[in-house]
């Protein structure tokens, strides 16, 4: 059993699901890395970010620091400047942002505060999938406390610092947690992704300067700020700095979400957290993070669940919340309802996309009916190639190709099978 | 300038722009879908993909969208590589995967950039076997056609009609493969330039509802490049022809004046060229007679005058003009007309500030209207002034190294900011929705504003006496606002027949100018296609004719005096005028007071000349050689001179009358530059080398072949051989180039993509600023007080229905306004007038009862009638008149 | 174009009270479009043509712009629904833990296929995307609620809990 040493995000969750509030939240040093963030000079903050070593939890992986240091600061900088809470979470298989939202709604906000500080925004946005009603509620109700104990608005906590905080709650669609279709989500607009460059941090929401940032690598803010780089750079085994909340869900044992050093085995992950597989199944395979990324197998259980060595094992770490594949699911059946969703989801803007996926989709339906031909599996093949990386407007083909290109690599057999036997034998 | 490498050999090309654009002004063949020239990169097609590579080393390279990198010095790429081609290839059968198998019955094909690129990329296997999505499709209205199962996603459409034109009841709806592109729901598009949808949609969705009535295949029409004649823009039109009537209009690029796109109305007016009720043979007092018969009765004496007229050729001015004598040409246009465009005209003569080109107009980035409602005068002018109010928010896109080629980059940036855009007018317009400020007043006040501005940019141009605070102060944020410009531009006009205001437009240009504005430019939209054309042959006005006595003949030169002069005016001047000949194409009431009318030939016909409204000279070429006795108008007057007798007006040819009237009038000395004389040109085709048909056309009467028609008035032939291509650019019939067939081989003819034609835009200036500036102007009218019981009577201008012939194609006479008259609420309730109410209206000496509009923008004390429609087109307006309320039975005389 | 004495009538004083607070929350009023058409589904459950009228003329856009919003958004509705509304997620770790039986379980149960309303309106069923409960899945949303961990037995009682 791996040593859980700290758990910075999550141990203030109440066992009774119940928010953690105002008050409690302060008894438990909530807004002390507010405080001391105040007492910093912003690029101060952005330092120490930096040397913290924090990435995006969100599933890019950006170190987050120096994607603050490109916005611009001081007199001459455009205003209003923008700070965005991505709290879209709709990638398939992950369920992390809503328990942060939920059980420590001021943690959210205070990591908000201080991104906002450190980049001298005027106003911040969560922008919050609209499933997500309770976490709609909490963050209401944490966000009038804020402004009640002047942690939000006009000169806070007497800094001389303001700062105006609102949630938006989203009409739906997985492309809105795409950080630049977010922002014309957020104006109003058809949710398709912008070029870039520009980047957001120089030509953002209403053509501001914006920073788009994950719920969970808000909430580390505060810890960083009050315990220090070096701290956070201690508490994951493998130097990336830091903890990961990870999530499994499948036919495991006990699917869940843990908060876990960042690097932790995925084998441990599996059979201890998650309890193992459930009786009378067996481990195929898994996404490691999420629904765009790619297939893991038995091979890669030692793997070290850190941004650089699950990609060293051809995949991504993505959200850190993963999905089990079992042998007594269709592995053509489970990249079918990938690819459904993907397909479904496509902006429409580039024609890769839109095209690909579609076609992708039905040729994945067709060998589960059974009615696919040999030629439809050299044209699936082709897909990832097609919708690879810089081939599409932005990364949202590419990571749809993920899962389908591992799945063809690691399950191909099963592939054939549906083609040979005209039917998906496991119905 | 930059050197890039493609396939490992240097070029030179633009640094500022991307490499697509730098591939296509190369001369490469590079497909690409959602890059418009006109409309910049968004990257979402991905068609145009090649391989970059870091350096010479690098042989892996990476695929990259052509359109979304900047073409940067030692830019290393390959078109022909096999991943890039092979992705294209992929793209292409992605886009097809929908598509439908309708080419041979589609309106598009032959001339489909889908098409052109599929051939292009090799796609040519269909391995798609599910079922395609489908549409419903929309009713449009009755210029556009609406195929949505067609559609690729390419996004050019709502970009066009959204970002760039301007609309808002066009979008995309729904996402994925499902995107449907058009309105919320059935209904005439409301943008006036929906007609470049057909050629902006790069496959069958949009296409032209009007040639749908008389479907030609594309590569079967007759074509040549003509001068659009419904507004004195001159937009360069390419027209086509199939069995003797006009099928449809496109647009011809013309880098300085037009660019890339039409006006629906001059797109879709052409109809009118079809009517059935063209005059097609002479007549004698209303019956047909042979050409002989006509020619030998109609005797020009000594007493004999000639009415020109701003619509017909300068060829035909003139040439009526050397029958009658200059002495006795008339412009045929009311003296207050003639007064304000003479006004305009000696300022772009005499004044330091050189006329606008409309190239000029988008390049602006500081702009005051005085006067006039630009879209509905000046459609084009309207579309280009929107784009200039990007220019000033762009240099803060610039600052962040945005390139203005990176469409939503820059509009992301820009949001909604515009450039400054002052418009002061009678009424509210529909540019005022991104005018920085506006000012609804009469002309006096309007004219007033602008010698204020004048004033408040340099101080030694003339005060303004009894200003209000208000106006000052918003005269000294304007002049604040053009000082602040670096290419400021004045537009004004005779829209409001205001001698005052057009030099109050030329006060603020010649201003700015003395301030070290030097790149100030002035815009007059003008009434006519040749307005100029006819003003610079300086004549007396029709008012003056109309006074004449003694007279025994008139000669009326396509006009209808009807519209010129209040009605009891014109039926006067007929009643002591014994011999009456009317030169036209359509009936109108000036033809049937006619002692004689001769059948006209319309623009698509005939070749001449017009002077647009910047003082452009622009060759029109005949598509087609009409039926009937239909003949150029100048024709006519020969024959009518050498039937009696003359041999000083045997012009046989274009060129010779060109030629005679380059020496005559030294103001148009510079026309034959216009375009390449007959010989100087070698022979230019008319009809596309997949021309068909031509053995079986007249199968029916003749199965031998005729011999085409000859052509003595330009190097173009009635045929689809061709002595050389590419033609020189005045004579261009159409664009094409091998693997080509789309308007979008308009890049093959450019010497960048996007700028000018090669060997130079057609046309050539008449009108050039003086070096010297002139002096200010020192009277300004008083300001505007209405007379109790009286109304300033104002036009308010239609884009459908203000122009007189294209009033008469069945589109835009669909979209014409019943008759009105506007007033402002306030002034309605003085008079006990309600909305609809029937109101009598007294002026210029005419009566006639429309029903009333209420507009809140109208000023008080003045009124709109709209300009061109009956009962009033005859009036001169504005002009004062007495407004009553009459009983609900309307009188309202038809259009003839 | 509705004129504003129309826009009073069609959207109640709470709707335009809460959709002009969100409006001060953006620099330009059409920024709101999409929090509107939710307040509007909020109130009446869908937003009709004559809802999406309303709000576009009271933002000052056209119906085309707010309608090529409104069809982009899933969460938007712009077709009636029962007095229910049931979202089954479909995505892939439900799917896994048995979406295909829950799914044909309610059909059977409220008569209607996927996307159906049932005839007496008090039920619509419709499919959602993952709805972050995936470790407790299959799981579904009840008006706005989250339920989990779903068998027959479970949906049986959740359904007759709804009126
Ligand atoms: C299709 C797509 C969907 C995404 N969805 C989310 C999301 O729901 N939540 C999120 O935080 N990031 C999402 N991202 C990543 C964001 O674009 C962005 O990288 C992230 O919000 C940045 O924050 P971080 O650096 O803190 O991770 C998505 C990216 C793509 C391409
Ligand atoms: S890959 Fe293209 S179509 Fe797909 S979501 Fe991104 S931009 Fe939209
Ligand atoms: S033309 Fe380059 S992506 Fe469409």
């Amino acid at each position: 059993m791996a040593t859980i040493t700290e758990r910075p995000l999550t141990s203030r969750l109440r066992q009774d699901r119940e928010p953690v509030l105002a008050e409690e939240y302060e008894r438990a040093g909530g807004y002390q890395g507010l405080r001391a963030a105040l007492r910093m000079a912003p690029n101060e903050v952005t330092d120490l970010v930096k040397r913290s070593h924090l990435c995006g939890r969100g599933g890019a992986g950006f170190p987050t620091g120096m994607k603050w240091s490109f916005v611009p600061m001081g007199k001459d900088a455009p205003h209003p400047k923008y700070l965005v809470a991505n709290a879209d979470e709709m990638e398939p298989g992950t369920f992390k942002d809503r328990a942060l939202m939920e059980g420590d709604p001021h943690q959210l906000i205070e990591g908000m505060a201080i991104a906002a500080y450190a980049i001298e925004a005027d106003i911040a946005f969560i922008f919050l999938r609209g499933e997500y009603q309770l976490s709609a509620r909490r963050l209401t109700q944490a966000l009038a406390e804020a402004y009640e104990r002047h942690y939000l608005g006009r000169n806070i906590l007497g800094s001389g610092y303001s700062l105006e905080m609102y949630l938006h709650i989203s009409a739906g669609r997985y492309i809105c947690g795409e950080e630049t279709a977010l922002l014309n989500a957020l104006e109003g607009k058809r949710a398709h992704p912008r070029a870039k460059p520009p980047f957001p941090q120089v030509s953002g929401l209403f053509g501001k300067p914006t920073i788009v940032q994950n719920v969970e690598t808000l909430c580390n803010l505060p810890h960083i700020v009050s315990k220090g780089a070096e701290w956070f750079l201690g508490l994951s085994p493998t130097g990336e700095g830091g903890t990961k909340l990870f999530g499994v869900s499948g036919k495991v044992k006990k699917p869940g979400l843990w908060e876990l050093p960042l690097g932790a085995p995925l084998r441990e992950l599996l059979e201890e957290h998650a309890g193992g597989m459930r009786d009378g199944t067996r481990f195929r395979g898994v996404l490691p993070g999420g629904a765009s990324t790619d297939f893991l197998v038995d091979e890669h259980l030692d793997t070290p669940m850190d941004y650089a060595h699950v990609a060293k094992a051809g995949s991504r770490l993505g959200t850190g919340t993963m999905v089990v594949l079992d042998d007594q699911t269709c592995p053509v059946g489970m990249v079918w309802n990938l690819e459904h969703f993907f397909a479904q989801e496509s902006c429409g803007w580039c024609t890769p996309c839109w095209s690909g996926l579609g076609w992708t989709e039905k040729i994945l339906l067709a060998m589960e009916e059974g009615t696919a031909v040999q030629h439809d599996l050299e044209i699936l093949k082709f897909q990832p190639k097609f919708m690879a990386p810089g081939n599409t407007f932005c990364a949202f083909a590419p990571g749809a190709m993920e899962p389908l290109q591992s799945a063809l690599k690691y399950f191909g057999d099963d592939f054939q099978r549906h083609i040979k036997e005209k039917r998906c034998p496991w119905r | 300038m930059a050197k890039i490498f493609v396939e490992n050999k240097p070029y030179e090309v633009d640094a500022k722009q991307n490499l697509l654009h730098a591939c296509l002004s190369l001369g490469f063949d590079l497909p690409y879908f959602c890059w418009h020239p006109a409309l910049g990169s968004v990257g979402a097609c991905r068609q145009c993909a090649v391989k970059q590579f870091k350096n010479e080393q690098d042989i892996t390279g990476k695929l990259t969208m052509a359109c979304m990198a900047p073409a940067s010095e030692g830019t290393r790429i390959s078109i022909q590589d096999a991943d890039a081609a092979e992705f294209r290839r992929a793209v292409i059968q992605g886009l097809m995967l929908n598509h439908p198998h309708d080419c041979p019955v589609c309106d598009e094909g032959g001339e489909c950039h889908l098409q052109d690129m599929t051939v292009m990329t090799g796609h040519s296997h269909r391995t798609y076997n599910s079922p395609k999505r489908t549409f419903k499709n929309q009713y449009l209205g009755p210029f556009i056609n609406h195929e949505m199962n067609r559609c690729i996603q390419c996004q050019r459409c709502v970009r066009y009609y959204r970002e760039y034109a301007g609309g808002d009841d066009l979008n995309a709806f729904r996402l994925r493969d499902t995107v449907f592109f058009g309105r919320a729901e059935d209904g005439v598009l409301e943008n006036e330039f929906s007609g470049n949808l057909v050629e902006v949609c790069p496959t069958g969705v949009f296409t032209d509802a009007t040639l749908k009535h008389h479907y030609t295949r594309k590569w079967d029409l007759q074509m040549a490049p003509s001068v659009c004649t419904h507004c004195a823009l001159g937009c360069n039109t390419t027209v086509g022809e199939r069995y003797g009537s006009m099928r449809r209009v496109v647009n011809r690029y013309n880098h300085e004046v037009n660019g890339y796109f039409l006006c629906d109305r001059g797109r879709f007016g052409y109809e009118f060229t079809n009517s059935p009720a063209r005059l097609k043979e002479p007549m004698m007092r209303g019956a047909v007679v042979s050409k002989s018969a006509a020619l030998e009765s109609i005797t020009v004496g000594g007493r004999a005058i000639g009415i020109g007229s701003p619509r017909a050729s300068l060829e035909s001015n003139y040439a009526l003009r050397q029958l009658v004598g200059a002495e006795r040409f008339y412009a045929g246009v009311s003296g207050a007309e003639g007064t304000a465009v003479a006004a305009a005209l000696s300022i772009l003569k005499s004044g330091a500030v050189p006329s606008a080109s409309l190239l000029d107009v988008e390049q602006a980035d500081g702009v005051l209207v005085l006067g006039e409602d630009v879209l509905n005068v000046a459609p084009l002018m309207a579309l280009r002034l929107r784009q200039s109010l990007r220019n000033a928010p762009m240099r803060a896109a610039k600052k962040f190294n945005i390139p203005p080629w990176l469409d939503h980059a820059v509009r992301e940036m820009v949001q909604d900011q515009q450039g400054p855009l002052f418009i002061a007018s009678p009424y509210a317009t529909k540019l005022d929705a991104v005018a920085t400020a506006t000012e609804r007043a009469a002309p006096d006040d309007i004219a007033r504003l602008g010698f204020a501005i004048a004033n408040a940019i340099d101080r030694g141009a003339p005060e303004v006496a009894e200003l209000s605070e208000e106006t000052r102060t918003l005269a000294a944020s304007i002049a604040h606002a053009l000082l602040g410009a670096e290419r400021p531009l004045v537009i004004s006009g005779a829209s409001c027949l205001s001698t005052a205001v057009v030099e109050a437009a030329a006060q603020v240009a010649w201003a700015l100018h003395r301030q070290g504005r030097a790149q100030t430019r002035i815009a007059f939209t003008m009434p006519e296609a040749n307005t100029f054309g006819l003003a610079l042959l300086e004549s007396k006005t029709l008012a003056d004719a109309l006074k004449e006595d003694g007279i025994d003949t008139a000669i009326v030169l396509e006009n209808d005096l009807f519209r010129r002069a209040p009605e009891h005016l014109v039926r006067e001047f007929f009643e002591k005028v014994p011999h009456v000949v009317v030169l036209d194409c359509l009936p109108t009431l000036t033809t049937a007071a006619a002692e004689f009318v001769l059948p006209a030939g319309t623009a698509a016909e005939t070749s001449g000349t017009l002077v647009n409204s910047e003082g452009r000279a622009q060759r029109f070429l005949r598509a087609f050689v009409p039926s009937g006795s239909v003949q150029e108008s100048w024709r006519w007057i020969r024959d009518i001179a050498v039937a009696g007798g003359r041999t000083d007006c045997a012009w046989q040819t274009l060129d010779q009358i060109i030629a005679a009237m380059a020496q005559d009038c030294p103001a148009l000395r510079e026309v034959p530059e216009a375009a390449p004389a007959r010989d100087e040109a070698g022979k230019i085709a008319r009809e596309p080398d997949r021309y068909s048909g031509r053995t079986s056309m007249l199968a029916n009467i003749t199965v031998h072949e005729p011999k085409p028609p000859q052509d003595v008035d330009s190097a173009l032939a009635f045929s689809m051989e061709s002595g050389f291509r590419p033609a020189p650019a005045p004579l261009i019939p159409f664009f094409w180039a091998p693997g080509w067939n789309s308007i979008q081989a308009t890049n093959k003819y450019q010497t960048e993509v996007g700028g000018p034609l090669r060997g130079g835009d057609p046309g050539t200036r008449l009108v050039a600023a003086s070096v010297q500036a002139a002096e200010y102007f020192r009277e300004i009218p008083a300001a505007f007080r209405p007379a109790a019981g009286e109304w300033l009577v104002c036009p308010a201008f239609h884009i459908f229905g203000s122009e007189e012939l294209s009033r008469h194609a069945p589109g835009i006479a669909e979209l014409t306004p019943k008759p009105y008259i506007a007033l402002n609420p306030v002034d309605a309730e003085v008079l006990g007038l309600h909305a609809g109410d029937a109101v009598q209206v007294t002026l210029d000496g005419v009566t006639g009862v429309v029903p009333a509009i209420l507009r809140a923008d109208l000023p008080r004390g003045v009124a709109c009638l709209p300009a061109g429609l009956p009962p009033f087109e005859g009036c001169a307006l504005p002009s004062p008149g007495k407004l009553a309320l009459a009983k609900p039975e309307f009188s309202v005389r038809g259009t003839p | 174009m509705l004129s504003p004495e129309v826009v009073t009538e069609l959207l109640s004083v709470e709707e335009r009270e809460e959709i002009e607070a969100e409006a001060a929350h953006y620099p330009v009023r059409r920024a709101v479009c999409i929090d509107a058409m939710l307040i509007v589904q909020r109130h009446r459950g869908w937003v009709s043509d004559e809802s999406l009228g309303a709000i576009a003329e009271l933002l000052g856009m056209s119906t085309a712009d707010l309608d090529g919003i409104a069809t982009f958004y899933n969460l938007i509705r712009r077709r009636p629904v029962g007095r229910h509304v049931a979202m089954l997620c479909d995505s892939v770790s439900c799917w896994i833990m048995g979406y295909n039986r829950v799914r044909d379980h309610l059909c059977k149960q409220l008569g209607v296929p996927m996307g159906g309303t049932t005839a007496d309106n008090r039920f619509t069923l419709l499919p959602i995307v993952c709805l972050g409960a995936c470790d407790r899945a299959p799981a579904m949303m009840i008006d706005g609620e989250l339920y989990t961990d779903l068998d027959e037995q479970r949906i049986n009682t959740l359904l007759e809990r709804c009126e």
